[in-house]
């Protein structure tokens, strides 16, 4: 037996009005606040792809099956997950639809006139009254007026308002929300990012081949890179000699700007980049680059050059590795740069100090088949050297050389290079107004106080004075006490 | 001569510490002696948890350990500062400054609460918090003297940490309120208040003042999120990246917005606020706990 349930009929713009109106109810927009800041948490427990890389790598490799799991989820890129974005997006809206009606109501507000007087004042909150005449009517009237209440006159009656300011602020910092989610938005659609390693002495020309890593925004390509050259003069780091801890570093560099013939001298230091238009350039990292030449039997030099080392603790021991693919067979170098060279029995060779007092070139030679013909990208630090054979082990002062079987090696000196970080983010602007005018409404919202004052005078000759607190704003007893004693001190 | 205020920075905390501990002492007298007062011991009537009592003989404890109270805070203040001459920059490079600053700005906010209104009966609290955290620091936390790394560098070092350590001590008295009126409350569904309880204020009054704080305390809040924001624009080229202490900040953030909505728009009040204010309270706490102490991330600085 089947049975029908009559059900009014909704149809889809009925449905369509109840879920705007559920969607936009206070209740929701507040769980969809909260629901955001627990959705922030896993960011916060996860290593994340857009800050470190490296660590998700690890973690892929040491919990593989609970990785894949969490990478389902997006757990990795928290923040660009579909499921963070719904919340956010979702709040937003919820957040337009209750702002923009309140807004339009609260104009229309500003420019109306306060409501009536009240029949019976004395049921108002601080109600007092005293014997007057029209004299102390008039006095509190001005006072009204001079404080600048906004006054509705009636037959013998004031009604006045005031601290709209309240809703101002309240409104004012909403859209202001909406102005930041604008800016961030530009920023991640229009901007680009980039990086790039320079040796000192050397130059940065921002074409795109000379990034070492770049990405840009959704809806731009190579064309927003502003085509201005770096050229690293002298970098200068300073040491805590205690601690070890850096206290400085400082670059200095000749910048020319895009499409200009002259260049002019620039320093470049952490806390202050480097800008040219929309684009700012940052000092991120620095490290060695050892300078080394390698010879065959035959004396021909095979490589000559500066090899960027990455850096691995505080005292700057870098790691970083040399290859050789035209020599036969090939050699590869796995090799350790210390700045202040000393051996530790548990980890050989170590560095006591991120300053080159006593630098030292620590290597392994292998020979065989780099695997550079492959076609898998390698790290260029590293070596795979599972098609080699180690054929010597040293180490090497600036100046030595090591001859082996199959050559030579000099380590003739070493450079440092600098991390140039280089981003172009036309949105932030909007989000620091934005940020701005949140901070002002927040402030008027939460320290604006709306109350109304109502006055009247009875033709018996009496004046009542009341008021009404909105939010129970503070301060309306001793305001109202302040006009009373104005409106009876007779001068 | 930077050694010499390294050592009157130390020094001064020491002395704080005790002083702070003498407060604590003079404040638990003060409460005791209303427990066992004798007039009650010796009443005869049977119904003695009903009595109102005469504050008058705990007066000289109260006041003995107020003056305590504005002792230690001038000496941790001494302290602070000669640990900021004493490196040559503001004392807020690591968390045993941090921890130093964080009690001074805490113990400050109740000084300055108190000359409006009669919060003795939470010095017990403050006296008790200001000293484990200073324990903790010395012991715990403590580095030496030294200068600051170059992402530090930067005038907003100053803006961005004040706003954030004042920010922290509101919110966590504004907690200690909230805890505060918890307990009473449940304490009066028990079957009304103990004694030594009956001097503390009513609880429309706790939770009043319980959020007040907050509202207040909010706008700074934000302001430091947004200081902090600026900061890592010229350090680290982007003013948001999902930091963990960003990320904190940001749910610490979230959780005081929907406490002030709660309030103000849906009209919260009593537990369930206390509650909301407790759980946002404790995601300050966990930021500057965890993500100093266990975390990763671009605000974990030397060692601490």
């Amino acid at each position: 037996m089947s049975s029908q349930v009559e059900v009014p009929e909704l149809g889809a713009g009925g449905l369509a009005r109840f879920a705007w109106r559920q969607l936009t109810s206070m209740r929701t927009a507040l769980i969809l606040l909260m629901l955001l800041g627990v959705a922030a948490i896993p960011g916060s427990l996860v290593p994340q792809r857009s800050q470190n890389p490296m660590a998700v790598r690890q973690y892929f490799i040491d919990n593989p099956q609970s990785a894949r799991w969490i990478d389902r989820f997006s757990g990795f890129e928290v923040y660009s997950s579909p499921w963070f974005s719904a919340i956010y997006i979702l709040l937003f809206i919820s957040l337009i639809g209750c702002v923009l009606p309140r807004s339009i109501e609260h104009f229309k507000a500003m420019r109306a006139l306060p409501p009536a007087t009240p029949k019976n004042l004395s049921r108002m909150e601080f109600f007092s009254s005293f014997d007057g005449n029209k004299a102390n009517f008039d006095k509190g009237a001005a006072w009204l007026k001079r404080k600048r209440f906004r006054i509705r006159h009636e037959n013998g009656a004031i009604s006045a308002e005031k601290g709209y300011l309240r809703e101002t602020g309240n409104l004012l910092f909403h859209l202001s929300l909406i102005l930041i989610l604008v800016g961030i938005s530009v920023g991640s659609l229009f901007g680009m990012r980039g990086e790039a390693i320079v040796n000192e002495g050397e130059r940065f020309i921002s074409v795109p081949t000379s990034y070492d890593t770049l990405s840009f925004g959704k809806l731009v390509n190579e064309d927003v890179i502003d085509p201005f050259i770096i050229e690293v003069e002298d970098f200068q780091a300073d040491y805590d000699p205690v601690t070890a801890a850096p206290r400085d570093y400082t670059a200095k560099v000749r910048v020319t700007n895009p499409g200009e013939e002259s260049s002019e001298e620039k320093i470049l230091k952490v806390n202050s980049p480097l800008t040219f238009g929309n684009t700012r350039v940052y000092l991120q990292a620095n490290g060695y680059a050892p300078i080394v030449t390698v010879r065959d039997t035959a004396g021909y030099v095979v490589f000559q050059g500066p090899v960027t080392f990455l850096p691995q603790d505080g005292f700057l021991k870098s790691i970083g590795s040399i290859k050789v693919p035209d020599a036969r067979p090939q050699l590869g170098f796995v090799a350790s740069f210390l700045p202040t060279y000393s051996r530790s029995a548990v980890d050989g060779g170590i560095s006591l100090f991120p300053e080159a007092l006593d630098p030292r070139l620590l290597f392994s030679i292998w020979e065989g088949d780099l695997g550079l013909d492959t076609g898998i990208p390698q790290s260029v630090y590293r070596i795979d050297t599972s098609e080699m054979s180690r054929i010597a082990l040293s180490s090497l002062k600036p100046g030595e050389t090591f001859n082996f079987s199959a050559g030579s090696i000099t380590f003739e000196s070493f450079v440092p290079w600098i991390n140039l970080q280089i981003v172009n983010d036309p949105g932030k602007a909007y989000a620091l107004y934005g940020a701005i005018a949140a901070i002002l409404g927040l402030l008027a919202s939460l320290f604006g106080r709306r109350r109304r004052i109502w006055i009247r005078i009875t033709p018996s000759g009496v004046v009542e004075v009341a008021g009404l607190a909105k939010n129970g704003a503070p301060g309306l007893e001793e305001e109202l006490a302040l006009l009373t004693a104005h409106m009876r001190d007779e001068k | 001569m930077q050694t010499t205020w390294a050592y009157i920075s130390n020094y001064s905390i020491y002395s704080a510490m005790a002083v702070f501990a003498l407060s604590f002492l003079a404040h638990a007298f003060e409460t005791a002696w209303a427990v066992r007062s004798p007039e009650l011991a010796d009443s005869a009537s049977g119904n003695t948890l009903n009595r109102t009592f005469d504050y008058t003989r705990t007066e000289r404890a109260a006041r003995i350990a107020t003056a305590m109270m504005v002792l230690a805070f001038l000496l941790l203040f001494v302290g602070v500062v000669a640990r900021g001459l004493s490196n040559g920059h503001v004392p807020w490079g690591n968390m045993y400054e941090f921890s130093i600053t964080g009690a001074l700005a805490f113990t400050g906010a109740y000084l300055v609460a108190l000359r409006k209104h009669d919060l003795r009966w939470l010095g017990l609290f403050i006296s008790i918090a200001a000293l484990l955290t200073l324990g903790t620091a010395v012991t715990l936390l403590y580095r030496d003297s030294a200068p600051l790394v170059p992402a530090l560098k930067s005038t907003w070092l100053v803006i961005h940490v004040i706003a954030a350590i004042i920010s922290g001590g509101v919110f966590l008295l504004s907690n200690v309120i909230a805890g505060a009126f918890l307990y009473l409350d449940s304490m009066e569904r028990r079957g009304g208040r103990k004694p030594w309880a009956k001097r503390l204020p009513e609880l429309e009054t706790l939770d009043q003042l319980s959020y007040r704080l907050v509202a207040f305390v909010f706008p700074l809040w934000t302001f430091s999120v947004i200081a902090g924001a600026i900061w890592a624009e010229s350090a680290w080229g982007r003013y948001w990246g999902w930091d963990p202490k960003e990320t904190w900040a940001f749910i610490t953030w979230v959780a005081y917005a929907a406490y002030l909505h709660a309030r103000v728009t849906i009209g919260w009040r009593g537990r369930r606020a206390a509650w909301l204010c407790l759980f946002a309270g404790s995601t300050f706490l966990f930021n500057y706990v965890y993500v100093n102490v266990w975390g990763t991330g671009k605000h974990t600085y030397s060692g601490l």
